[in-house]
């Protein structure tokens, strides 16, 4: 079966045959014309498929992207954009999916710390990345993982050695600018954390107003013994932005996955996080939130998986949608058979602030082995009048009472950020951004 | 300053209020008290403009002004203040935050200048002070977890702090013992001023030993029945309501 030929996947075979990092490595060809395969094959991920039920890409399959800006590398940002005061650490700028060496700060890592950007690891040292990049288009895999195998030109690669704690925050800023057309980038992260490592990663999405890119990424992380990653995701795009992104975490013994995640831009925001505890007393801890306006669709998908002894994940989310936005949430925890002493929990609350918005929540749990806890829950609701009355009768005018009340739900998913300056950071932008509820 | 003129209200479509008229000069204190369902708290909360309860007849004025054209918030910064019957919890929302944003808005709402964080954390620790609260309040999220007692003691210390010209009571002694109850009176006596005006609503004339009111006013079936200075509320605590109503039979039952 093929997919019609849409404008969507023309533009897609298009950009494979535009000259790719790496391509003549034989391996990588053949991986990418196999992905490429599988992704015409297998098309656009569709309704049918659970974790896709909400998110439609139907309006995408209409729309040709470029395979890139051919300004990329010269194209000027505003400082004002890549600004995160308090988090000055190294950062790896992506402007419009090229790897930009003059806006990035990766001169003086610190010993045990290794970032290489996939375009030039893929020029100068392939062989290592084989392993990694070669695998063959498996059944799980939806034909966005497939195009990103089958196109990905850039991305980062990150090690941090056995029993180096990285002392400052690393930070990668993916920056979306009005280019002549839109255009379409797939970027592939890899980060590795040896035995008893530990890093803090901050994902960072801003854009120009107007930019209405593709940005598809997909990451694989991967957790040694008693590792600890903390990872914030901070996105606000470009509100004519697509993002798409899939992040597969595999956690080794007593490794420790912190994530937080503010989501406030895009048109079209997408993650799915999967996260597999596989070794004994991993734990995995994800706060995050959503406040959409106009008709921004969010959704984030957390799919845990207890494989070892004695996990541990507990997942808070909350959701806010005014106007006609859309947002969907999808929490999964399943605990494979011998996971015995797992304790899992999602709970996840949304707000809807208008009549026109929705948001579509599914807690699940899938259980195969005993002596385990796993607790879920769901709510959607409303702002109470109870409550917001009680502002006003106190002075506080209406709207203010709303945004008060609005970042108050969603405090909880920023109250654990660790670093200061990145919750202060997270706090103004949420305040900043907080849509002006209809009466 | 506050005048009440053949308030009728409903509240879900059932008339509540049903011809009450009442005035209160500065400086004075009027109980309002009545059995359940005599339309007290409705009273309250059609005076801090809560939505739900519609007026269908009559007029409030409050220092000339209508004050039922008014948004609860106008209310609030012309000098109206609730003290709730039921406080809400607000998770998230620090006390703090909460009242500096009140008492700020308010002062706009007045033309006056707003107090910086250091003025007003002055201000809001001379308070807790005064009224015997422990600071920690002040970094605790607005009546989140706080017991029944301290919410009430609550509604009175933001009472102290934002400084309002009318203070409404809605049954502020229910659910207190009677340490809390001498606290909350103490605090309200602590704000009596010949300024400041207070309807104190409530069902028992406990609280009347404390805060000893100008004028007691019985409300029945919507409307006032009785007025008389403090000794009313000790002849109802002796005799019921029954005995209001055995009084007033034309009246009340009109």
């Amino acid at each position: 079966m093929s997919t019609p030929a849409t404008p969507f996947v023309k533009s897609m075979q298009a950009a494979a045959v535009s000259g790719l990092p790496g391509s003549g490595l034989a391996w990588l060809d053949e991986t990418r014309r196999d992905a490429l395969q599988a992704f015409i094959d297998r098309g656009l991920p569709e309704a049918r498929n659970e974790l896709w039920k909400y998110t439609a890409l139907r309006a995408l399959q209409q729309r040709a992207y470029a395979p890139r800006d051919e300004d990329a590398a010269s194209r000027s940002v505003p400082d004002d954009l890549l600004r995160l005061d308090g988090c000055e650490g190294p950062r790896a700028v992506f402007v419009n999916g090229a790897f930009r060496a003059d806006l990035s700060r990766l001169g003086d890592l610190q010993d045990g710390i290794t970032l290489q950007p996939l375009s030039e690891a893929l020029r100068h040292q392939s062989e290592p990345l084989r392993f990694l990049l070669a695998a063959r288009a498996d059944d799980d895999e939806d034909g966005l993982t497939l195009l990103n195998r089958a196109l990905a030109a850039d991305g980062l690669i990150v090690r941090v050695a056995d029993g180096v704690h990285a002392y400052q925050p690393f930070r990668v800023v993916h920056v979306g600018m009005s280019a002549g057309s839109a255009v379409a980038w797939h970027l592939r992260d890899l980060i590795e954390l040896g035995e008893g490592a530990s890093l803090a990663v901050i994902e960072h999405h801003v854009g120009d107003e107007t930019s209405g890119h593709l940005a598809n990424l997909v990451r694989g992380v991967t957790l040694r013994a008693n590792a600890q990653l903390g990872w914030t995701v901070v996105q606000r795009a470009s509100q004519d932005a697509t993002l798409l992104r899939r992040t597969d975490c595999v956690l080794h013994d007593d490794a420790t996955l912190d994530f937080h995640a503010l989501e406030v831009g895009g048109k079209l925001a997408r993650h799915e996080l999967r996260v597999d505890l596989a070794g004994a007393r991993a734990r995995f801890a994800s706060r995050g939130a959503f406040v959409l306006d106009g008709r921004q669709h969010c959704d984030s998908e957390v799919l845990v998986t207890h494989r070892g002894r004695d996990t541990l994940s507990d997942s808070l989310w909350r959701g806010v949608a005014g106007d006609r936005a859309r947002g969907v949430v999808h929490g999964r925890i399943l605990v494979e058979p011998g996971a015995d002493g797992s304790d899992g929990s999602f709970y996840n609350k949304n707000l809807l602030l208008s009549p026109t918005a929705e948001i579509d929540t599914r807690p699940a749990l899938e259980i195969y082995a005993d002596e385990v806890k796993a607790n879920h829950g769901a709510t959607v609701g409303q702002l109470d009048e109870g409550v917001l009355f009680y502002l006003r009768s106190r002075g506080i005018p209406l709207d203010v009472a709303r945004r008060m009340l609005v970042r108050a739900f969603c405090a909880v998913t920023l109250d654990g950020i660790r670093s200061a300056p990145l919750r202060e950071f997270c706090e103004a932008l949420l305040a900043e951004q907080l849509p002006e509820a209809q009466a | 300053m506050l005048k009440i003129e053949n308030l009728h209200a409903r509240v879900a479509g059932k008339e509540i209020l049903k011809g009450l008229s009442l005035e209160a000069k500065p400086g004075e204190v009027h109980a309002i008290m009545g059995p359940n369902g005599a339309g007290k708290s409705t009273l309250g909360n059609v005076l801090a403009g809560r939505s739900g309860y519609e007026v269908t007849q009559g007029t409030v004025t409050f220092d000339g002004k209508n004050l039922l054209e008014m948004e609860p918030e106008a209310r609030a910064a012309a000098g109206v203040f609730l003290a709730f019957q039921y406080p809400v919890e607000i998770p998230g929302v620090n006390n703090t935050y909460f009242l500096r944003a009140a008492l700020n808005a308010q002062r706009k709402g007045r033309g006056e200048t707003e107090l910086d964080s250091m003025q007003f954390l002055k201000l809001v620790r001379e308070r807790v002070k005064e009224m015997g609260m422990t600071p920690d309040l002040l970094n605790r999220a607005v009546n989140e977890g706080f017991s029944g007692g301290e919410k009430k003691r609550n509604e009175v210390f933001q009472m102290a702090v934002l400084e309002p010209r009318l203070g409404i009571l809605d049954e502020t002694d229910s659910g207190l013992d009677i340490d809390a109850l001498k606290q909350v009176a103490e605090g309200v006596n602590r704000l009596r001023s010949p300024e400041r005006s207070f309807l104190v609503i409530t069902h028992y004339q406990r609280l009347l030993d404390y805060i000893v009111p100008d004028f007691v006013h019985v409300l029945a079936d919507g409307r006032i029945v009785e007025s008389g200075d403090a000794k009313l509320a000790r002849e109802l605590e002796a005799h019921g309501y029954a005995w209001v109503r055995d009084r007033t039979p034309k009246e009340a039952h009109a």
